[in-house]
């Protein structure tokens, strides 16, 4: 009992920290920008262009973030995360938003203290391996030499999948999704795991990406989304929802092309004049402008435009719809009703 | 007079003698001191405490125990992925152990060759020497761990290379392979090992249906990953290997006579050995006491070259012989080779660039001690006649020694901690089980990185004290 009171008294500053946790809006506020952790670069979903302004299908997710809070996509810090740092780099406050392909488990959300904001991508584990290997079935990898990124579930799923079907393997562990490509192409490994989205991207970048097949077998769900700090549920309201206008405003057919207009003359529609602030006041329960969604539309374009610009069919890693189709169209994404 | 011997009894103690008292002050200085250390190691300990409340956070130590669920490729002891994570952790602990051990080793014979060569009176060969030491010395360790896994990986030839037509072949008499996923060597298997050996029903049932990579499966040393729980035979090989072993307990001792036996080695094997090995050692080296006395009696030194080899090999010999020792060499299999100790990359890469850079520093510790001999004593050697070779052995470095061992403590420690750049290059030490992947799959960094400190902390306080010990035996003797 002394030693609670006399260390209590000693931690000012421990309070002033435990109390600044909950209020992460105010201080992404007062800093003028939002700190976002991506990865340290896979074409697609984040990487820095020619110009060294990062872009991809996760880095968006972050630009419509803060143009819902700012008014502006542009005021992002964006902090380069390997997959062992990025979740000590969100508890430790060094960024706001972890949007880094990050696959949602049971333990990520409850025992280390994160909070899912909703999924972005629909993905699975999957192997790729040079074409003239002749191999054509994950079982048909008995002593082959994988790589693996460490600190993901990509590691765990292997370990399990190779044990369950009594094959044997030689993990190579792997920092980056750079240093894999390197080791692949160099032969120092016969098999690259991880999402299958990942491998297409990786791939695209090849010299040559015909040489290099992607095995049937998905061996895991690996759903991707973004997430904050478990604690603060306002914060993690005003990523959730704006996750979801984007998805919303595709299936209701809301572009970053006419969201301007849209937002204007307003429509017969109430659930997109709800969306894009003409009725109601959705932004100030979340502690917004009412024109959030608006912004965060206008930032980049809906969940499907996002999609074809930056790994849809038209581009190099030339991924289908499929699981991340809207629901109507046979897919799982499927937004809230905005009410 | 009575004044002044009256004066201190009457002030009796005043509260400002703590300050302006010099009795008092240095304790007043040490006590304002402690506390301000306390309160601060307080205020460090309760901002952790109180920051971890807010993060929702505990401070567990329960997780050593969870499943670990990743694999590790290199092990020196049994380990799969269903083992704790405080299995893992030893298991990344013995790799540190090992490449600590084989780096200090290395970088020691590099140290004093280079060290001895760069006072070399050849010019070229004491200047080769500097430019090993500048160079090495000067470039930061990592660039040299990632310069050497890069040439391994990009430069060596690939496993299928070794395949007919494929332009790579082995050296040594097609037992070693030098691929870019390592390097594989024999390894020394039993036939008769304490550990107990598989027997494999002689014939085949199936016509191999995993055909090249079953070849080999049978044989496999420690460098093979066993995917399987403990026990859990994984390949058609080990099934046919525990049919085998049950049918053989069944029906008794017919069916063993036919099989064929699978050599394997135990780490008791290698205890026997290595035992003999030391205590042949150790009485080599009474032999030579025994010679040294007889010397300084009659003058006259004892032959014991002879004596003293067959001390030491015949009976590690003997104890191979009998347990049946027989070499395992690397076969290309499937996807690798297999059979035989598979040096990895990873392992290369570290044990090379931290044996190469640490060298650098002890050649330039054990040129300095050398230069701290006076040189008279050497003028002494020669006017007895003794030529440079064994003044320097015999004269000059064991003098040198009292000078180089206490900074060489240093580089061992610095060589040992360095161990951590493993990261770099994927190899499985400590910090990338311990301080890596379970921490990040069990969210546990504050437990982790304290028990990781915890370890690098003992490990070089044992290391240190090993040295001391040895620098007791020695230092300069003063009587």
């Amino acid at each position: 009992m002394k030693t609670s009171v006399f260390l209590g008294a000693l931690t000012v500053a421990g309070f002033a920290a435990g109390a600044s946790a909950a209020q992460t809006l105010d201080d992404v506020q007062s800093r003028g920008n939002l700190n976002c952790g991506v990865t340290t670069g896979l074409v697609g979903f984040a990487a820095p262009d020619a110009n060294g302004v990062w872009e991809g299908f996760d880095v968006a997710v972050c630009r419509a973030v803060a143009a819902a809070i700012f008014g502006d996509p542009m005021a992002v810090e964006f902090v380069p995360t390997t997959g062992q740092t990025r979740f000590t780099a969100l508890a430790s406050g060094e960024i706001d938003l972890l949007a880094r392909n990050t696959t949602w488990t049971f333990t990520r959300d409850t025992d280390l203290n994160n909070e899912f904001v909703g999924i972005n991508y629909y993905d699975g584990q999957g192997f790729m391996v040079p074409r003239d290997l002749g191999v054509s079935s994950a079982l048909e990898l008995d002593g082959a030499t994988v790589c693996i990124q460490t600190g993901t579930t990509t590691e765990l799923n292997l370990a399990d999948f190779f044990r369950v079907n009594n094959i044997e393997y030689e993990p190579v562990p792997i920092e980056t999704n750079a240093e894999a490509q390197q080791q692949y192409l160099a032969g120092a490994c016969d098999v690259y795991t991880t999402d299958a989205s990942g491998l297409a991207a990786t791939r695209a970048t090849f010299e040559d990406p015909s040489a290099h097949v992607i095995l049937p077998e998905i061996i895991s769900k690996e759903p991707l989304g973004p997430l904050v700090r478990h604690g603060d549920n306002e914060w993690g309201d005003i990523a959730r929802w704006v996750l979801n206008a984007l998805i919303a405003a595709e299936e209701l057919g809301v572009t970053s092309a006419n969201v301007e207009q849209l937002a204007e003359e307003g429509t017969d529609n109430p659930e997109i004049n709800r969306l894009l602030g003409v009725e109601g006041e959705l932004g100030a329960m979340i502690g917004l402008s009412n024109d959030w969604a608006v912004n965060a539309i206008a930032a980049g374009g809906n969940y499907g435009e996002l999609f074809e610009r930056h790994i849809g069919e038209s581009t190099p890693i030339g991924l289908a719809r499929g699981l991340n189709a809207q629901w109507t169209e046979g897919g799982l994404l499927y937004a809230p009703p905005f009410r | 007079m009575s004044a002044i011997s009256h004066e201190p009894q009457a002030g009796g103690f005043r509260l400002s003698q703590l300050i302006y008292d010099t009795r008092y002050r240095s304790l007043t200085i040490q006590v304002v001191a402690l506390i301000l250390l306390v309160l601060g190691l307080s205020w460090l300990v309760s901002n952790t405490v109180q920051n971890l409340e807010a993060l929702g956070k505990d401070f567990d130590f329960g997780f050593l125990t969870q499943p670990a669920g990743y694999d590790i490729n290199q092990r020196l002891i049994e380990y799969d992925s269903q083992m704790s994570h405080g299995r893992a952790a030893l298991v990344g602990i013995l790799n540190t152990l090992l490449v600590a051990l084989l780096g200090c080793a290395a970088a020691t014979i590099l140290g004093v060759f280079f060290g001895v060569l760069r006072l070399s009176k050849n010019w070229l060969v004491a200047r080769l020497a500097a430019v090993y030491v500048e160079g090495f010395r000067n470039v930061p360790l990592l660039l040299w761990i990632i310069a050497i896994f890069a040439i391994m990986a990009e430069g060596m030839p690939q496993p299928r290379d070794f395949r007919e037509g494929g332009g790579a072949s082995m050296l040594v008499g097609d037992s070693v392979a030098v691929t870019n996923r390592g390097i594989y060597i024999p390894n020394v298997v039993f036939t008769r090992s304490l550990g107990g050996n598989e027997v494999v029903a002689p014939e085949p049932e199936e016509p191999d249906d995993a055909g090249t990579t079953g070849v080999a499966s049978g044989t496999y040393g420690g460098s093979r990953i066993a995917t399987g729980g403990a026990g859990v035979s994984t390949g058609q090989d080990d099934q046919d290997a525990a049919d085998a072993r049950n049918a053989q307990s069944a029906a008794g001792e017919d069916d063993a006579a036919e099989g064929e036996i699978v050599p394997s080695s135990s780490a008791l094997d290698w205890l026997v050995v290595l035992g003999l090995l030391v205590l042949g050692i150790i009485a080599a080296r009474m032999v030579t006491a025994w010679a040294k006395r007889k010397q300084e009696a009659t003058g006259k030194r004892p032959r014991t070259l002879w004596i003293n080899l067959a001390l030491i090999l015949v009976a590690p010999a003997i104890a191979l012989f009998l347990l049946g020792a027989q070499f395992d060499y690397p076969v290309l299999g499937g996807f690798n080779f297999d059979g035989g100790v598979h040096l990895r990359n990873s392992l290369i890469a570290l044990w090379f660039a931290l044996s190469l850079y640490t060298g650098a520093f002890v050649a330039e510790i054990v040129r300095g001690g050398i230069l701290a001999i006076s040189k008279g004593q050497s003028e002494a050697a020669f006017a007895l006649g003794l030529r440079p070779n064994r003044t320097m052995r015999l004269i000059i470095l064991p003098q040198a020694l009292r000078v180089i061992i206490p900074p060489l403590i240093s580089q061992y420690l610095n060589l040992t901690k360095n161990s951590s750049l493993a990261i770099a290059v994927g190899y499985m030490d400590a910090r990338s089980t311990l301080g890596g992947i379970t921490i990040n799959q069990t969210g546990r960094e504050l437990e982790g990185m304290l028990l990781l400190g915890l370890f690098y902390l003992v490990l070089s306080l044992v290391i240190s004290s090993l040295m001391n010990v040895y620098n007791n035996s020695v230092k300069l003797k003063e009587r």
